[in-house]
């Protein structure tokens, strides 16, 4: 069951700074409404992984690492392969997060970078097939939040793709029952590169890449992402208020124009 | 000025009921100079006033309000009392009348675990639960007679304007009625079917509370079931 | 019961879907309210194939405790959906899915709640879908608001939902479960009419922005259609029993 969650630990004198210089067009970190904080992006840190990418996004840490295994394929989707994207937002990453089972929050964070990677259908499902609703390549998606100053849905997108995109894999072929795997490694076939980007109304302005103190003082939240064509893939409205019809005209375009400059940096980094 | 909606009929929340200086009854509210209904209720204008009395609704306390409860619990220095509220009241033991003293009691003799009581709303506000009294009089215990629960939302309507509809149950049943706030409402007889027909009439007032000519159905239904009110009817042809 | 196969068109060449709507024009719906006789309120939709009750019970006291807040009720809001509602049987353990959208319905629906009214209480919304079709999400919304308002919960307004989708190239409104599976996209939308507020935005599949302004337009306008059934059903309940109730008073005084 969802519910109403606990007031920020944040003073109102402090909540009401950060709205006002909102208002007066500037932010907590000095930064203008319409930009990011600084984005460093460090692909194949964990040698293990198939793919790896650890992204901060100002002082949001997040690792994300790619798993490739050999698994069965959705009895409906007997000649594709399967993504599992999963978000763990572990009590290191701040004193608001908890241990136990995911948290709402946690499962809607690895839900809309899931359906950013899906709905724009960036991996290549049909060649992870090795034998036609037998058996698949099955791409695990981990999402790990090491540090949370906010907008962890764009840190984890960005880490997601760079991740995607320097994942390598080999090549893997059936003798029979037997999954063979030959020497040399190929990269992970990517058709598409979605990239998240998330707003926060605070007060009646609309600001890009909330920090975490605008995020609790936010009105409202709205994650868009968009494919690599410029056109929409997912969209996820967050936050206890709304948006007007007109704030999302705007939202959306200044989206794609967000995205097409982060995922320059993500694909930059991703080669290395 | 201006009354947008028709005065006396249903409105629904976030309906539009008037424009301008009007002063803001219950269950009403501006927004720049318009005001809304907050529930599904009767509109009603009183002079400059606009008010949504509404068709239902849980009980919520307010200091002074006669309420009737059941003891949920009972503790070393008082009762915890369900009044159908969204928050447990609280009834200490010095609230209650009798000996008190350094001499500890055993609570559960004058009130126990399911016991009905009639009592008064002290204290409440945002931050504390209720603190109810039982000290004054009619109150305390309730041990015969029945007991009905109706929505706290039709209370206003049971008593009726001036109190006709409550005085007309009394006279015409021939029952003693006392109404809780909270929606409990106790009825004493003297018979058994006198308290079957009281009890009917006071379902009746709830489920049609917003129904016109109200008041002279239910005396009908009274007369129909032929049990005899405090005076004697003259009979009719 | 087996999945209908895939529909060849979900549009034929004079612009029909395949239950034989227009492209800008909603499934049935039927509202009612006050249905439960527990709950504090309820409310009962179908919008095609979608049979989805709502039970709302509060402010009652918080439990457990620590979840309440000291200057206005939390709002609870639960959306599951019955094994039998779908076509292959849905595991009755809550997914992933139900707690996503237990979120975001929850999200939509706080705003209009007069929720600093009662503090340190809770408000809780039930939305048990029986059988699924598209747009499962919005109809429960449009229930749920119809429930709280039943329970005489006060609040600012009704909240209407819909969701309007891509379809064979045109953005269509009110998907059934056909045109949500083989369909290009599906955008729910929620909206508070008085505040001009969208309180519910989720999109999955493509769109250029064009078509997201035009989805969004057509997707509002069908909930200003929504909004109007939503309060005629709301006071219907009542109109009912006033006229059933002065209708025997006229036939008693003719007898």
């Amino acid at each position: 069951m969802s519910f109403t969650p606990q007031l920020p630990p944040v003073a109102k004198l402090e909540q009401k700074t950060v709205i006002d210089l909102v208002a007066n067009g500037k932010r907590i970190d000095d930064r203008a409404a319409d930009s990011y904080r600084p984005l460093h992006i460090q692909v194949g840190l964990i040698e293990k992984a198939n793919g790896s990418a650890q992204v901060s996004l100002g002082k949001s840490k997040v690792l994300v690492g790619i798993k490739i295994e050999t698994g069965t394929p959705f009895p409906d989707t007997p000649d594709e392969g399967v993504l599992t994207v999963n978000a763990e937002l572990g009590p290191l990453a701040s004193p608001l997060f908890e241990t136990g089972p995911p948290s709402e929050q946690a499962i809607e964070l690895a839900r809309v970078i899931d359906r950013g990677i899906r709905e724009s259908k960036a991996v290549d499902m049909k060649s992870l097939v090795l034998l036609k609703g037998k058996k698949v390549q099955v791409v695990f998606v981990d999402i790990y939040i090491l540090d949370h100053d906010g907008n962890l849905i764009d840190a984890a997108s960005i880490a997601a793709l760079a991740a995607l995109a320097s994942a390598k894999l080999l090549k893997a072929e059936l003798k029979g029952d037997e999954v063979v795997y030959k020497p040399g490694l190929h990269p992970l076939p990517l058709n598409n590169h979605p990239v998240a980007v998330t707003f926060a109304k605070v007060g009646k302005t609309i600001v890009v890449d909330p920090v975490l103190e605008e995020e609790q003082v936010m009105n409202a939240r709205l994650t868009v992402t968009i494919e690599k064509n410029g056109n929409i893939c997912a969209m996820q409205k967050g936050g206890l208020s709304g948006f007007t019809q007109d704030e999302l005209k705007a939202v959306v375009h200044l989206a794609v124009q967000k995205a097409a400059e982060n995922r320059a940096k993500i694909l930059a980094a991703a080669k290395g | 000025m201006v009354i947008v909606a028709e005065p006396k009929q249903v409105v629904a929340p976030g309906e539009l009921l008037a424009e301008g200086d009007h002063v803001l009854g219950d269950n009403s509210f501006k927004v720049g100079t318009k005001i809304f209904s907050a529930c599904i209720g009767i509109f009603e204008v009183d002079g400059n006033r606009v008010t949504v009395v509404p068709l239902k609704g849980g009980y919520f306390p307010r200091v002074g309000d006669l309420v009737g409860g059941r003891i949920v619990d009972v503790g070393l220095s008082g009762w915890t009392v369900d009044i159908r509220a969204p928050y447990e009241a609280m009834l200490p033991a010095s609230e209650t009348p009798g000996p008190r003293g350094p001499r500890r009691r055993d609570l559960s003799e004058s009130f126990d675990v399911g016991d009905m009581v009639l009592s008064q709303v002290l204290a409440f506000d945002r931050t504390r639960d209720p603190l109810l009294t039982v000290k004054g009089p009619g109150l305390g215990k309730i041990s015969t007679g029945r007991v009905v629960e109706i929505s706290a939302a039709k209370i206003p309507r049971l008593i009726g304007r001036k109190g006709s509809m409550i005085s007309m149950l009394k006279r015409e049943t021939g029952c003693q009625i006392t109404v809780g706030q909270n929606g409990v409402v106790m009825v004493w007889g003297k018979s058994p079917e006198n308290e079957r027909v009281a009890v009917e009439a006071i379902y009746m007032v709830e489920r049609e509370a917003h129904t016109r000519g109200l008041t002279d159905r239910i005396r009908e239904m009274i007369a129909k079931s032929n049990v005899v009110g405090e005076v004697a009817r003259t009979q009719t042809a | 019961m087996p999945e209908p196969k895939q529909p060849e068109k979900l549009i034929d060449d004079k612009g029909v879907r395949i239950d034989g709507r227009r492209l800008d024009q909603l499934r049935p719906i039927k509202l009612e309210v006050g249905i439960l006789d527990k709950a504090d309120g309820s409310a009962y939709i179908e919008q095609g194939k979608n049979k989805i009750l709502v039970g709302v019970y509060g402010p009652r006291e918080a439990h457990p405790k620590h979840i309440a807040l000291p200057d206005r009720a939390v709002l609870r809001c639960r959306y599951r959906m019955a094994p039998f509602s779908v076509d292959e049987r849905k595991n009755p353990a809550p997914s992933r899915r139900e707690m996503e959208l237990s979120k975001v319905i929850r999200e939509s629906l706080e705003s209009v709640v007069l929720t600093d009214l009662y503090p340190r209480t809770t408000i809780d919304v039930f939305i048990e879908v029986l059988q699924s079709d598209g747009g499962s999400r919005c109809a429960g919304i449009t229930a749920a608001s119809l429930a709280l308002a039943d329970a005489g919960i006060p609040m600012r307004e009704l909240v209407a939902a819909c969701a309007v989708g891509k379809i064979q190239g045109h953005m269509a409104l009110d998907l059934s479960d056909a045109e949500d599976k083989y369909g290009e996209a599906d955008l729910p939308v929620a909206w508070v009419p008085n505040a001009n507020l969208v309180t519910l935005l989720q999109m999955d599949g493509i769109l250029t922005t064009n078509e997201f302004e035009k989805g969004l337009t057509m997707a509002l306008d069908a909930c200003k259609t929504i909004h109007g059934m939503q309060q005629e059903a709301l006071k219907k309940k009542y109109l009912v029993i006033k006229e059933v109730a002065e209708e025997r008073e006229e036939t008693e005084v003719v007898a």
